[in-house]
């Protein structure tokens, strides 16, 4: 019978054993994760006629390259430290801040954006909720909209020009990660297939720079038409957030089986 | 069988450099780790109530992009975990290891190796924070080019620890070395996994990490728990199971209790990360293993505490005359209480309250301060004026630094239970017709009061940190001048 004293007295057995121990919970919990069907879930964008043709498109789609810009000065700021943006299955969340996050609608999202801490409400649902221009002028000085707050001010995103010099190569890095940007035709057809022709669009890694601006344009996010800012890709982003789903159309029944 | 360091490591540790020839021990390198874990104990303790004072007076930020709160976080963080906890447990480690072993250290090298790297890392890291350069993922923030280094820095770590191990001229190797061999391969687990990212470019700081969403979540909080559970458990164990005795001047109170919790603490707390995500997107079974398993890790938790405050059975008295037994009692009263207070935050019912508020962050700084900080600076006294070959400066103001911590803590997590317990009821309160009872923003006015405590007693903290700088600082100071006097006599 193995003795303490013979692991104790052996270096070598120390190590491996300690390993094998510490190895267990890890292996167990986080590598099904990435075969169990289901841990994810498959959410369609329903319509009367898709669902007659069975070929409707998936919900939620990755960024658009304005809106993962936006993203990552999400990242920088840290807004991850006060911000979460995982609404639970509780009543007063529900009635907070909507239905509550599916794993679906953070499968693109590297790194997750979960967060763990609420000094400020939850984000997750928040696209939609207020303008673009209340969204600025909070962000340039949250106390002007919401006297309470004990939010930063954040005045230098309206000034700072957004720096889109390496969006083709963060969409890249982002595909090399999993997420369906497309290179090549094969690709974009791919996309079509998936997300329908108009978001295959934006998806596309050549046309990036150009769909950029045009976003930019078109949505005028930070209401100044003559600066693409850093303040209008991340109030792009904020304002996409838990909105590609749209749960009227889905039975509650069919997300519950999930958790 | 049964080990007592007290009987074993009693042979002659006070070399004299004076008379020039090599050490028996190195403590150069206990010496620099040791200077830079109170260095980085001072900037990122400073840095944690700067940041908390923002949150209770917000024009601190100043509306300067470097120190935001967003920003600064994450160099608090570090600065304490990584900076403190980390020098600290380099030092610690590198003197339990040549004194239980009754060995030098191998490679000096390589240790000093692990010291400029570990604090270069630390200091691109922090600075990048304030620069906007982050991964995003708590307590992982360093960017992909941080994390390289670090690797490195970790597996000569584990090199010089092991090879040290093994050049013993003891037969057993002592328990305070299990808990230190633990911490090293599972941080080194940790680090890689969670780290996986792909860089944007090779001449750029961004990347992006691997997995994503439900799968992401998952691992940084498999990494984000047992950064705690290894980092700031296992090691600091290790760091006591040394102390402690030697302090008290009595064997370890049971062999046995350390075999079973070690191998219980070392097998079960890598199961508990995902009680940081009970009620989120991730399945179910996850979150209801992660509860069982946090619940079970009370005993071995516990078996630790109390195999260390029953070592001074037959020396209680010292609590009454020693000041560093009182800072090592006391961080084993902490640990026990948040290894309480843990479990019953994993429990689904409780955390459905406690998560998202200051009560997670209230828990998380009573284990930090009450058990990471106490410990550290117990184990300091103690070893301080042993590598300096010295006595401490003055053992009046280790009683003042004691009052500061201790009140500091006390009022830090008392405000974070007001704070977080206040604002999750405020958040599921219903009035009666059915409708929210409060709006978010009037949990943040409530919050006002208790933050304003916290960061008070923040500066609390701090001021007791600044009292033990000066003291370690004037023990050096006598030393040196000490040494100088000496070698000025022998020359006349």
């Amino acid at each position: 019978m193995l003795k303490h004293e013979s692991i104790e007295t052996n270096a070598a057995l120390l190590i491996v054993l300690t390993l094998a121990a510490i190895s267990i919970g890890g292996l167990v919990e986080i590598v099904p994760l990435h075969y169990i069907e289901g841990t994810v879930e498959d959410v369609k964008k329903l319509n009367a006629e898709c669902i007659k043709a069975d070929n409707c498109k998936d919900a939620v789609r990755p960024y658009t390259a304005l809106e993962q810009l936006g993203r990552d000065i999400y990242t920088r700021e840290g807004c991850y430290t006060c911000h979460s943006q995982m609404i639970r299955p509780f009543r007063d969340e529900m009635l907070r801040y909507g239905h509550y996050s599916l794993a679906a609608e953070s499968q693109y999202d590297h790194p997750f954006q979960w967060g763990s801490m609420r000094r400020g409400p939850d984000l997750a649902r928040v696209g939609g909720k207020y303008s673009s221009a209340w969204h600025v002028k909070h962000m340039v000085k949250p106390t002007a909209v919401v006297p309470e707050s004990i939010m930063p001010n954040y005045p230098w995103l309206q000034e700072t020009a957004l720096d889109i010099i390496d969006i083709q190569a963060k969409m890249s890095t982002l595909k090399m990660v999993g997420v369906p940007y497309s290179h090549t035709k094969i690709e974009f057809d791919a996309n079509v297939e998936k997300f329908g022709e108009d978001v295959a669009k934006k998806l596309d890694i050549n046309m990036a720079e150009k769909n950029l601006e045009a976003q930019a344009k078109l949505g005028n996010f930070d209401g100044n038409p003559d600066l693409l800012s850093e303040m209008d890709a991340l109030v792009a982003y904020l304002q996409i957030l838990g909105t590609m789903i749209d749960f009227s159309k889905h039975d509650e029944a069919e997300f519950v089986k999930f958790r | 069988m049964a080990q007592s360091i007290a009987a074993s490591d009693n042979t002659g540790s006070m070399t004299s450099i004076e008379a020039g020839y090599l050490e028996q021990y190195n403590y150069d390198i206990i010496k620099k780790f040791t200077i830079m874990a109170i260095f980085w104990g001072v900037a990122g303790m400073i840095a944690g109530t700067w940041i908390a004072s923002e949150l209770a007076w917000p024009f601190l930020n100043f509306d300067i992009a470097q120190i935001t709160f967003g920003r600064l976080r994450p160099l608090h963080t570090s600065g304490v975990i990584f900076g403190f906890g980390g020098n600290a447990l380099f030092a610690t480690s590198y003197y339990i290891v040549q004194r239980t072993c009754q060995t030098r250290l191998w490679g000096s090298g390589f240790a000093n190796f692990t010291f400029w790297g570990w604090n270069l890392a630390i200091t691109i890291g922090g600075i990048g924070y304030m620069m906007g350069i982050t991964q995003g993922r708590e307590y992982a923030e360093p960017e992909w080019y941080v994390d390289l280094l670090i690797t490195v820095v970790w597996v000569v770590y584990f090199l010089v620890y092991t090879m040290t191990l093994l050049k013993r001229n003891q037969p057993h190797i002592y328990v305070a070395n299990w808990f230190f061999i633990s911490f090293i391969l599972a941080v080194a687990l940790l680090h890689i996994f969670n780290n996986l990212a792909v860089p944007v470019s090779f001449l750029g700081a961004k990347s992006y990490s691997l997995f994503s969403g439900a799968q992401d979540a998952m691992t940084q909080w498999w990494y984000g728990h047992n950064a705690v559970g290894f980092f700031l458990t296992a090691a600091f164990l290790g760091m006591m199971y040394y102390f402690v005795p030697k302090q008290a001047g009595r064997p370890v109170y049971s062999y046995r209790l350390s075999i079973v919790h070690f191998w219980a603490l070392s097998f079960m707390y890598m199961w508990v990360g995902t009680h940081h995500l009970h009620w989120t997107a991730i399945p179910d079974w996850t979150s209801s293993l992660a509860a069982a398993f946090s619940i079970m890790l009370l005993m071995p938790s516990w078996g630790g505490m109390i195999n260390g405050i029953m070592t001074l059975s037959g020396a209680w008295d010292k609590l009454r005359s020693d000041p560093i037994m009182m800072f090592l009692i006391t961080s084993l009263s902490f640990y026990g209480m948040s290894t309480f207070e843990g479990p019953m935050m994993a429990l689904k019912s409780v955390n459905a309250l406690s998560h998202y508020t200051d009560w997670t962050v209230g828990h998380v700084h009573s284990g930090a301060l009450g058990w990471v900080a106490m410990v550290t600076f117990g184990s300091f006294y103690h070893m301080v004026p042993k590598i300096w070959n010295t006595t401490i400066y003055s053992t009046r103001l280790i009683y003042v630094h004691f009052f500061f911590a201790t009140i500091g803590i006390l009022l830090y997590i008392t405000a974070l239970w007001v704070s977080g317990i206040g604002q999750g009821l405020m958040l599921r309160a219903f009035d009666e017709y059915g409708n929210l009872a409060y709006s978010f923003i009037e949990t943040v006015t409530f919050m006002h009061g208790p933050l304003v405590a916290r960061a008070i007693a923040g500066m609390f903290f701090v001021t007791g940190m600044l009292v033990m700088t000066y003291n370690v600082w004037m023990t050096i100071a006598k030393r040196e001048t000490l040494r100088n006097t000496a070698s000025s006599t022998a020359k006349a």
